[in-house]
């Protein structure tokens, strides 16, 4: 099993209606690329984060389908211009089925 | 961040705008590759400009001595027909793709790539596609947008596994499909084989 992935997103705490912000996800996750052998020679099973979603108060701000050519701890940097006051939920998605959900809200001036 | 191109700078755009190619009907990528990588020799042996803000180094020089493995691998042609197809591919178009020329270590190369788009419900960058031509797996990643993105542009760090050509393909909701490719030569190959 893999150690528990620890999520980092930034963004400002606050922004304009209509403001272009940038958001900033991070993961820690080994990104196993199912090409490594082992000590004895057995091949390491694929074991990667293939999804990145960010929704906006359920709205898709931006997606992002990664292979084993993504480092490890995947960091992705993306923008969203802000429609209002909500709830951004950035979701992992990895090999093993797990999900991990963050969720941050955001304030408008 | 790049200036945005109103709708009315788009329409005036031609298909094709590289003023050095013959035939802009249908441009043949093996072509592309060639002519590209050569610019980029070029440009490595005449420029200290690079992206990382030194001069050319030994490796650079050595990589040009040698002249690099740019032939994109077969797996590659397989993923970019398979994701792009035969789309028309317009250079030039307003997508930009920054890699270091030089990576020591190829487990970690970041990579930062722009489209020029209003990003309105009418026109916008739906996706981009990242592909390596000499990794054992090519499709890298494809990004999706919509118009709550407000900006087609995003930022990550990819693995190299030697030094190659990266190409990047937006695709707008006009079908448009936009092209542009970095080299990078590469020290420390990052692709965990062996």
């Amino acid at each position: 099993m893999m150690s528990p992935s620890k999520p980092r997103v930034r963004l400002p705490e606050t922004a304009a209606v209509g403001e272009i912000i940038e958001i900033r996800a991070l993961i820690t996750h080994v990104m196993e690329t199912g090409n490594r052998t082992d000590a004895e020679g057995r091949r390491v099973p694929r074991n990667i984060i293939h999804t990145v979603t960010a929704h906006f108060e359920g709205d898709l701000v931006f997606k992002a389908e990664l292979s084993s050519g993504i480092s490890a701890n995947p960091f992705l940097a993306f923008h969203m211009k802000v429609p209002g006051p909500g709830e951004l939920r950035v979701a992992w998605h990895d090999d093993d089925g797990g999900i991990t959900i963050e969720r941050y809200k955001l304030k408008v001036e | 961040m790049t200036a945005r191109l109103g709708p009315a700078d788009r329409s005036e755009k031609p298909i094709v705008t590289s003023a050095t190619r013959q035939s802009p009907q249908r441009i043949d990528r093996r072509t592309l590759l060639a002519a590209s990588a050569a610019a980029a020799v070029t440009s490595a042996l005449t420029s200290g400009d690079t992206f990382a803000g030194g001069v050319v180094s030994d490796r650079a020089a050595a990589a040009l001595a040698e002249p690099a493995p740019l032939t994109p691998t077969p797996q590659f042609e397989k993923a970019f027909t398979d994701i792009v197809g035969k789309a028309t591919l317009v250079e030039d178009g307003g997508l930009s793709l920054e890699l270091p020329e030089e990576a020591e270590n190829g487990n970690i190369v970041p990579y930062r790539i722009g489209v020029e788009s209003p990003m309105t419900a009418e026109d916008h960058v739906t996706r981009v596609h990242l592909f390596s031509t000499q990794n054992p797996q090519a499709h890298v990643a494809t990004f999706h947008f919509t118009p709550l993105s407000g900006q087609a542009a995003v930022q990550g760090r990819m693995r190299l596994a030697k030094t190659q050509e990266v190409i990047a393909v937006a695709v707008t909701t006009a079908n448009t499909h936009l092209v542009a490719r970095r080299i990078v030569y590469v020290g420390i190959g990052g692709c965990g084989e062996g």
